[in-house]
């Protein structure tokens, strides 16, 4: 018993637990993620419930949970239809239910707006489809129809926003001109003028063309039947999806998942940010990564090289150093204010005044946008590549340097031929850490340049192609928002899920990338002696 | 009061006059006068901590890189003092090349560890650097061993390997003199034998100072040697006369082993 404690047993065990405690935290963590995330877009089956009152429910059996203060169960209905009955959920006691079925008719249609439509197709109202075939035929060759007539309807859209552009162009020469004392008798300001209005005139025209051609694709329609017998008319142009889960096979089922999985990454976010796509957000959030590493890499590097290198070790150094450490722990939002009060008022209001005074009082780059936050962030994340990189330059053996130095080398020739090389793994640890760190930030994002909603992508093609001033769209603050801002919280919670999973995966992506680039250098430069 | 020995030795290259280093308020070294004969090979033994290192690194100047080091007295390579705050360090370094205890390659090639000297000197020529490389592999008795894989990693070596490659390394600018700090102490016999008869050769050309904490490699290397005790020049000689017929009673001692 006695050699029991000498060993340390107990201490083992206690390493352990902690460990396996850990991990454990960890693992429960991404599994309820994946299991909660993976599962949404599989197209679950329709139920059709007979109550004993005679009413009949159809929907998804979402939920299954002991009734309160009661006997037996519920059964937690997504029964869609929110322009019908309010809510997309119902419960209904089992003890209630006289049967459930699953008629193969039924149709889940998920629209652009309102969610999903959860009901029996009644008619197809269209021109030029064959009349023979069966209404879900009809609506197959409609929607096919209408998606032709759609893809058309884009290229006017582009055509529109480049007409903008220009349009908002010529304005803001003519209030440069304007502020430069030019009257309207000038010969720039009338041929601007003139510009001007040919631009609207093409602009009234093409309005025109698309409000007629949207018109047509809006006499396309379909019936449907609710479960209680409501009609209700939709339009095939408003219809993103329209599938019966109950008729479908497996096949069927893994491809329309991964249809589903394609508009996510790919696909832009609809209806409040609860369905579709989330590409913004994940290209806001990787191209904010970016953006960081780009300044957080090189200051970073530089600093701790001073730090290591030049400054004379002594009490000011070791002050220095200490505030670097301790800059890490100050909580991000203060970052955030700073950002904001320093990057988007001070710089960007400055920028604002000198370069852009035509277009305020809107602000250009007085406003948050992705440079601030990433630099922002840069801020925040700086001091980690500090310290990771003087402590990988302190750790290269001294042999190495004094060898340098003995063959007549400068200290710079030293530090960039030899010492950086050898030190470059402990640097990309550095930059893997801080892009962890920045990739999980939301709050300073919050006041320096996140929405909830981004008209356009801060790199498109438009010139100058990249455009740092633009707000952007996160994967993190995504979170927050639709799992705790949107107006139908119960409806958004699969998104909350599948986003998490997302973010998570975009980390492990990108640090996985860096650590494999890290392990090529180690190979390179590690310095094993004997 | 130790006794001390100054000796000039003939056709000196180095000559050390009154030399003193302070380690901030601590001296250690205490007014070594000292010449080293050109083309010659001279051992400094002394006991650990007894500042042959640190004499040996005074003579290329490594000390300044050390904090709160400072070294009075005068240096005189091939007459011209170096120990003055205008000489040009990196020219010095240039003239006098030093092999450390520990090899220290640079985690390159084995080509480009050759000829890193020539690179820092900003020398692009494919045909001079091609050529340095084989003079100085061959110079170090390495060329043979490695003429086939010159570009692969120097980490790859074997420890002797390694430090003839450092010693390639070093004659490959052409120095005028040669510090070695205990060259061979981490190294097998084999490798050490290798090093030594390297030495012998080097000779021909270079000037070399070897610290060794190895009486018998000092006996068999070296032409002339010097006895440092706790920061003194004890005893400075021709090794054949030193080893057999020592003036001072420390050395006996020392190299008889009863202490050291």
């Amino acid at each position: 018993m006695n050699n029991y404690w000498r060993k340390g047993e107990p201490f083992i065990w206690g390493t352990a637990a902690a460990l396996s405690l850990t991990l454990l935290l960890a693992a429960v963590l991404i599994i309820v993620v994946m299991v909660n995330g993976l599962g949404v877009f599989w197209p679950s089956k329709v139920a059709l419930a007979s109550l004993k009152d005679g009413q009949q429910v159809l929907g998804e059996i979402v939920r299954r949970e002991p009734v309160y203060e009661g006997v037996g169960e519920r059964l937690q209905f997504k029964v869609g239809n929110r322009d019908l009955y309010g809510l997309d959920f119902r419960w209904v006691d089992e003890a209630a239910i006289a049967s459930i079925s699953y008629p193969q008719q039924a149709t889940v249609v998920e629209r652009q707006e309102y969610g999903n439509f959860i009901g029996l197709l009644q008619s197809v109202q269209a021109e030029g489809l064959p009349t023979a075939a069966t209404p879900w035929e009809r609506l197959q060759a409609a929607r096919r129809l209408v998606v032709e007539q759609q893809e058309g309807a884009e290229e006017q859209n582009a055509e529109l926003a480049g007409l903008n552009i220009r349009m908002e162009r010529v304005r803001r020469k003519l209030q440069k001109l304007a502020y430069a004392g030019k009257t309207a008798d000038d010969e720039e300001m009338a041929r601007l003028e003139q510009r001007r209005r040919e631009i609207d005139g093409a602009f009234e025209q093409l309005v025109d063309r698309q409000a007629s051609r949207i018109e047509e694709l809006h006499r396309t329609t379909a019936t449907f039947a609710a479960i209680d017998g409501s009609e209700r008319v939709i339009r095939v142009a408003d219809m993103v999806r329209c599938f019966r889960p109950n008729a479908m096979s497996p096949g069927q089922k893994a491809f329309f998942y991964l249809g589903k999985l394609w508009e996510l990454i790919f696909g832009e976010p609809r209806e409040s940010n609860t369905e579709g796509g989330l590409f913004p957000a994940i290209f806001g959030t990787v191209m904010l990564i970016f953006v960081m590493s780009l300044f957080t890499f090189p200051f970073g590097v530089l600093a701790a090289i001073y730090l290591r290198e030049y400054a004379k070790e002594g009490p000011l150094v070791r002050m220095v150093r200490i505030a670097v450490n301790n800059l890490a722990g100050i909580p991000s939002i203060v970052y955030g204010i700073f950002g904001l009060a320093f990057f988007v008022y001070g710089i960007g209001g400055s920028l604002d005044r000198l370069f852009f005074p035509e277009r305020l009082p809107i602000p250009t780059f007085g406003t948050g946008g992705i440079l601030w936050a990433s630099m922002t962030l840069a801020l925040l994340t700086v001091p980690v590549v500090i310290v990771t990189t003087e402590e990988a330059l302190g750790a290269i053996p001294s042999g190495v340097r004094e060898g340098s130095l003995a063959l007549g080398a400068t200290k710079f020739q030293t530090l960039y031929r030899i010492l950086l090389p050898m030190a470059s793994p402990g640097i990309m640890t550095g930059l893997i850490l801080a892009m962890a760190r920045a990739a999980g930030e939301v709050a300073p994002l919050m006041i320096t340049g996140v929405v909830k909603l981004a008209p356009a992508l801060p790199i498109d093609g438009t010139f100058p192609f990249v455009h740092l001033d633009r707000k952007f769209m996160h994967l993190g603050f995504h979170i927050y928002d639709i799992g705790f801002q949107s107006p139908n919280v119960e409806a958004a919670k699969p998104m909350v899920f599948v986003t998490t999973l997302l973010l998570v995966l975009i980390v492990l992506v990108m640090s996985s990338v860096a650590i494999h680039l890290r392990n090529k250098m180690k190979k390179r430069y590690a310095y094993r002696t004997f | 009061m130790i006794e001390t020995h100054s000796v000039t030795a003939p056709n000196p290259i180095v000559q050390v006059r009154d030399l003193d280093f302070y380690y901030g308020s601590a001296q250690a070294l205490h007014g070594l006068n000292l010449d080293f004969p050109r083309n010659m090979v001279t051992a400094l033994i002394g006991p650990s901590g007894c500042g042959k290192s640190t004499f040996l690194r005074c003579l290329n100047r490594m000390n300044d890189l050390v904090d709160g080091a400072r070294v009075v007295g005068s240096i005189c390579l091939d007459g011209t003092e170096v120990n003055t705050a205008d000489t040009d360090i990196i020219e010095l370094r240039r003239r006098v090349g030093m092999v450390f205890q520990k090899s220290n390659p640079f985690p390159k090639s084995i080509y480009e560890n050759a000829i890193y000297g020539l690179r820092i000197a900003g020398i692009k020529e494919r045909a001079v650097l091609d050529e340095t490389v084989e003079k100085s592999l061959k110079g170090a008795a390495l060329w043979d061993e490695v003429k086939d894989r010159l570009h692969q990693s120097a980490l790859g070596l074997s420890g002797g390997q390694m430090q003839r490659l450092c010693i390639a390394r070093a004659i490959s600018v052409n120095p005028e003199v040669i510090l070695m700090d205990e060259p061979c102490s981490a190294l097998d016999p084999k490798s050490t034998a290798r090093i030594e008869g390297l030495i012998g050769e080097l000779r021909e050309e270079y000037t070399i100072i070897i610290v060794t904490h190895n009486m018998q490699q000092a006996a068999r290397v070296s032409d002339y040697t010097a006895f440092l005790y706790e920061g003194v020049l004890v005893e400075f000689g021709l090794t054949k006369d030193l080893f057999v017929k020592p003036k001072s009673k420390q050395t006996e001692d020392y190299i008889t082993g009863r202490f050291g």
